[in-house]
């Protein structure tokens, strides 16, 4: 008697069980990747004596019930509150600050470390619009630490890298650079410039 | 005369078929590997602002989500003022202190510091809420913050 092979298994319905999968995952797939704008609350207790700070080292940002703003007692418009921002930063005004790009007022920013930007909020205001005004005011240091970043970078071996791109390079685990220089500069452009937005929402 | 005589027709050979399970599994192994199971059901409205000074969320196991926003259609008997959701079910804004203990209490202790709260509030709420959540994170010593956006221009949030 001749041996019988065993007969194949049919597959017919294998596409039809991955098709059932791929569906199932198709369907439960989200590819974004969650973003936004990483701030920092201050803590809860607050310090015993009042600092004086002077009044030309404060940016005033005002959001109303309406979505208007009034930065430092002018209304303004959105897409001018970057370049405002920009200026009252970098303006440099007791001269301490050589990298600063700006015109040395006296009546405004005596150096990017003294320099505060106030947010203040009503109740009423919209989400939307506050998002706007944070993105516009973390936009305005992002811009000074980029060209800051260029200008210390070629020094130390980055070149044409800027504030963004060495923080994302510091992150990432592949970037064969070396870390510990990459840091130093990274930590010396965040205390040149650093990020001091101070939040108020009235009642 | 040959027994095996060739049917002579003309019917089209059929498509060989046998690589369909391949290239099926192939899709089915790409998207299992990109999924990410959604962990909430939202009952409420969630439209993100749009903001292009956006930074990516890494370690999605070391964040708390808080939503807010408008009951969706089918709660509208919550009412229309803009409310939180924390996990599955509405909630109020003394229920977040629980909540940030209880995802604390879930992760390992050494990972408790760098928990990053990502607040996913729709573009319609208004500043009052996310203020009180803000207040609620601060009691609690939940500093890290993250304004869930879509990245775009800000000029989009406005229509």
């Amino acid at each position: 008697m001749a041996k019988r092979s065993a007969p194949a298994v049919n597959a017919g319905s294998m596409a039809d069980i991955a098709f059932l999968l791929l569906i199932f995952f198709l369907v439960t797939t989200t590819m974004e990747k969650d973003s936004g704008i990483t701030r920092k609350l201050p803590p809860m207790e607050e310090s015993e004596e009042d600092v004086i700070i002077k009044q030309k080292n404060i940016f005033t940002v005002l959001i109303n019930n309406k979505d208007q703003l009034l930065v430092e007692d002018e209304i303004m418009e959105l897409k001018d509150l970057r370049a405002a921002a920009v200026e009252f930063l970098d303006n440099g005004g007791d001269g301490s600050c050589d990298y600063c790009n700006g015109i040395k007022d006296q009546s405004s920013s005596d150096n990017p470390d003294k320099a505060i930007i106030s947010l203040k909020n009503l109740r009423e205001t919209s989400y939307a619009q506050y998002i706007s005004v944070q993105n516009e005011l973390v936009g305005a240091y992002n811009e000074l630490r980029n060209r800051r970043a260029l200008q210390l970078g070629p020094s130390s071996g980055f070149r044409d890298m800027n504030f963004i791109e060495m923080q994302k390079k510091y992150k990432d685990v592949k970037w064969p650079g070396n870390k510990t220089k990459l840091k130093e500069v990274v930590d010396r452009i965040k205390l040149e410039y650093p990020q001091k937005l101070s939040e108020v929402q009235e009642q | 005369m040959s027994k095996f005589k060739k049917k002579k027709g003309g019917d089209l050979p059929a498509v060989n078929t046998a690589s369909l399970p391949d290239i099926v599994f192939m899709l089915l192994f790409f998207f299992m590997v990109a999924t990410v199971m959604r962990e909430n059901t939202l009952k409420i409205e969630n439209k993100l602002p749009n903001a292009d000074q956006v930074e990516k969320l890494e370690k999605k196991d070391l964040v708390m989500y808080i939503y807010a926003g408008k009951p969706s259609s089918n709660y509208k008997k919550m009412g229309t003022e803009a409310r939180i959701q924390l996990n599955d079910d509405f909630a109020s804004v003394d229920e977040i202190a629980a909540f940030i203990a209880s995802e604390r209490a879930s992760k390992r202790e050494e990972l408790v510091p760098f928990l990053t709260t990502s607040l996913k509030v729709d573009k319609e709420a208004n500043m009052g809420l996310v203020g009180d959540i803000k207040q609620e994170l601060r009691k609690v010593n939940a500093l890290k913050i993250n304004y869930a956006a879509i990245p775009g221009d800000v000029s989009k949030n406005n229509q």
